[in-house]
């Protein structure tokens, strides 16, 4: 996979320049659906099911910008990446969208070619240890081995985080979650440390998920969103509103159940401008005028996503935080419909 | 002499473009131009579109601070070093299993080769199901198979397996005690020279003595013996001028003296015995590949069986082997990347793993990798031309 991916890297890089804005857009119609790049498996996120079929919060970035362009959110074909696959990927041209539990970092907007689109979940990194090593902080981690995955945020905030304390420690790096996960229960390392969120994932796939508990200590700022390529700006404003769509729906009281209603009977401009009956046109992107109807129609607002996915109700059972709406005490916010 | 003449007369009459030889290395020459151009094109295009679309390029990041850690490393290293620094790391401990698993996966090579041609039933049998097996079983899985055979059984840190307070084994690896020399060991060093430099000398008298007067040596014995007993002997007199670091438990894990982790282990012991197979393959070959005359020949001149062997039928059979033995040897080495499924941190995982990954610039790191893993095949692959020829057949 990985060879195959940078042969399709050097391949686009020797033979075309500059994405072209329009372009993106432009192969997804024709082509169907949107590629999109998720990780090999982390629940809550993106994870396939028995059937095959992927769920979790950054499916459903895919999943409504398919609905955006189609008025289908099952136009969507997934690639399973790694940590270190998944920049490449999106350079190459593999996929249109990586929505992967993605950290938006100064290096990785300014240097790789990519633009973050928004934020679709805000985390910070924590560590997973077992009930039986009797450790209540991570400042008593001083000297003690750490399971993580190569290519992350993950491997830089550890370094930072015990350089700054004074603290020595020990890094087994792995490619995949499944291999971190094994080494963690095999005993390799005493504690496995990655994005919080993602530590209430994988203590799901755990043999015993109660013999592990996260530390309550929150070592760095981890904003996850939607990345896609520099320079098709069309293709960067449709990710980017998709999600602000979504954000305004939850905030307008918006939801997949009364859509519909909403649509016929609302006499609120704001509702009547994301669900595109007046004022604005979905041109402007290269879009239908309903897509802001058809993502909360097919995919939900933010806060159903969220719920449906990550939220209490969900196995994860993670609370609302920091992603609660800026009207709830949290940061979540976006930019008018208008 | 004299039919050189006329050739030469009716060349300098030949305008030089028709002749063969000039215009060889004109269109060679040309061939070469043109691929350098070409291969000049596609990096300036590269570069070109790199930049268009906003990708960072040029080596300056090896310079950067990489701030990442390391779970091994042969030079120091913490997170404040560079990213050019991983790239040695990386390299360093990518040789490291390379030259364990070479070296084990000679000896049970040769080993089993042997043995596979015994006429002892069941050591043969024995030699053939190793050779089957492992030969047959992905090497990928046999490498995930050892770590998690060596991982799961091993005890944590706090239960280790306490070897005479000395050695101490768990599940973060083996433990044991690192010899550090004080004052006056640099006496033991020459002593270990003087003694090499003299058995050479030895070794080439006894071989003239022996060509001379048909009387053998026992060269490999007293040898062994002079390189060992001499600096052990300056050692003891100079009153043992070494004290050992001794690991202890502190914390999570032990501190001090040297650690073998258990990445390292199983990936040498799955590539040591997937090559290893290979290897005593080759072996076999090179050993039928000598003749039952030369043996029945070597027997009439009334030749022990052991001398037979070793003077007779492997100089020849190497031969056969030594060739198989460079592409094993290259194969083994390019395996050795397969280390990042594991998690041990070689030459692929940390650089072309982490660096790339947390610099973004695939091409030139790709390229460098790659660089590396051309150099150590072009290398291996002269030395053991090198040494073939040597052992070639010496026309007399
Ligand atoms: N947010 C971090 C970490 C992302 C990450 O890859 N986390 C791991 C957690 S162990 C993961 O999601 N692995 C799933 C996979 O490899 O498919 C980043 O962007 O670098």
């Amino acid at each position: 996979m990985k060879f195959k991916l940078l042969v399709a890297l050097g391949a686009t890089l020797v033979f075309s320049g500059a994405a072209t804005a329009g372009a993106t857009l432009d192969a997804v119609k024709s082509k169907g659906f949107v590629q999109c790049g998720v990780s090999t498996g982390l629940p809550g996120f993106s994870a396939a099911d028995e059937k095959g079929q992927f769920t979790g919060i950054d499916v459903d970035m895919c999943r409504g910008v398919a609905a955006a362009i189609f008025g289908d959110p099952g136009k969507v074909k997934y690639s399973p990446l790694t940590a270190k696959e998944r920049f490449t990927a999106l350079q190459s041209g593999e996929i249109d969208i990586l929505p992967r539990n993605t950290t938006w970092t100064y290096t990785r907007d300014t240097s790789l070619g990519l633009n973050f689109t928004g934020v679709n979940y805000y985390d910070g990194q924590g560590f997973l240890v077992t009930k039986s090593l009797g450790v209540k902080s991570a400042t008593e981690l001083d000297g003690a081995s750490f399971c993580i995955q190569a290519g992350t945020t993950t491997e830089l905030n550890l370094a930072d985080y015990f350089r700054a304390n004074k603290m020595s420690y020990t890094p087994i790096t792995f490619d995949t979650s499944d291999q971190t996960v094994k080494a963690f229960e095999a005993g390799r390392c005493d504690a496995l440390t990655s994005d919080q969120s993602q530590l209430y994932a994988l203590r799901i796939k755990l043999e015993d998920p109660k013999s592990a508990m996260v530390l309550p200590e929150v070592i760095s700022k981890e904003p996850l969103g939607p990345v896609v390529r520099q320079g098709d700006d069309e293709w960067f404003n449709i990710v980017k509103w998709m999600l602000f769509a979504m954000v305004n729906g939850e905030e307008l009281g918006v939801t997949s159940a009364n859509v519909d209603e909403m649509k016929a009977k609302s006499t609120d401009p704001n509702v009547r401008r994301l669900l595109g009956i007046e004022g604005v046109k979905g041109e402007w992107m290269g879009v239908p005028d309903d897509w802001g109807y058809n993502i909360i129609k097919h995919v939900g607002n933010y806060g159903e996503v969220f719920e449906r996915n990550v939220g209490e109700g969900s196995p994860l059972g993670i609370s609302r935080g920091l992603n609660a709406l800026w009207s709830k005490g949290g940061i979540q916010y976006a930019p008018p419909v208008r | 002499m004299a039919t050189d003449k006329p050739t030469q007369t009716s060349a300098s009459k030949v305008a030089l473009w028709r002749l063969p030889a000039f215009r060889a290395i004109v269109f060679q020459a040309l061939l070469v131009v043109a691929i350098g151009a070409f291969g000049y094109y596609l990096l300036n295009n590269t570069l070109q579109n790199m930049e268009q679309r906003g990708i960072t390029t040029g080596f300056g990041f090896l310079s950067n601070a990489a701030g990442f850690g390391i779970l091994q490393s042969l030079i120091p290293y913490d997170e404040t070093y560079t990213y050019g620094r991983t790239f040695f790391v990386g390299l360093l401990n990518t040789l490291l299993v390379a030259g364990l698993g070479i070296f084990f996966a000679t000896f049970i090579g040769f080993f089993v080769g042997v043995a596979r041609l015994s006429r002892n039933w069941l050591v043969a049998r024995l030699a053939t199901v190793y050779i089957e097996t492992f030969r047959n079983i992905p090497l990928l899985l046999q490498i995930m198979f050892w770590y998690f055979a060596v991982l799961r059984p091993l005890p944590l840190p706090r239960q280790s397996i306490n070897m005479g307070d000395t050695v101490f084994l768990n599940n973060r690896g083996l433990f044991f005690p690192r010899p550090v020399a004080e004052d006056g060991f640099g006496l033991v060093w020459l002593a270990l020279l003087a003694a090499i430099i003299g058995v050479a000398v030895l070794a080439r008298w006894a071989h003239k003595r022996q060509d001379a007067t048909g009387q053998p040596f026992p060269i490999y014995s007293v040898g062994t013996a002079v390189i060992l007993g001499l600096p052990l002997l300056v050692f003891l007199i100079s009153g043992a001028p070494m004290h050992f670091d001794y690991p202890a438990l502190k914390g999570f894990n032990f501190k001090g003296g040297l650690e073998v982790i258990p990445e390292l282990a199983a990936l040498v012991l799955a590539l040591s015995i997937y090559t290893g197979a290979f290897i005593a393959e080759a072996v076999r070959s090179g050993i039928l590949s000598v003749t039952h005359g030369q043996t029945e020949a070597a027997f009439a001149l009334g030749l022990r069986p052991q001398v037979t062997l070793k003077l007779v039928i492997i100089p020849q059979a190497m031969r056969v082997i030594i060739p198989q033995l460079t592409s094993q040897y290259l194969n083994l080495t390019k395996n050795s990347s397969l280390a990042t499924a594991i998690g041990y941190p070689d030459l692929v995982s940390v650089f072309a793993g982490t660096t790339l990954n947390q610099t973004g610039q695939a091409v030139e790191v790709i390229a460098m990798t790659m660089g590396v893993y051309l150099t150590i095949s072009l290398l291996i692959s002269m030395f053991m031309n090198w040494y073939n020829k040597r052992k070639q057949l010496v026309e007399r």
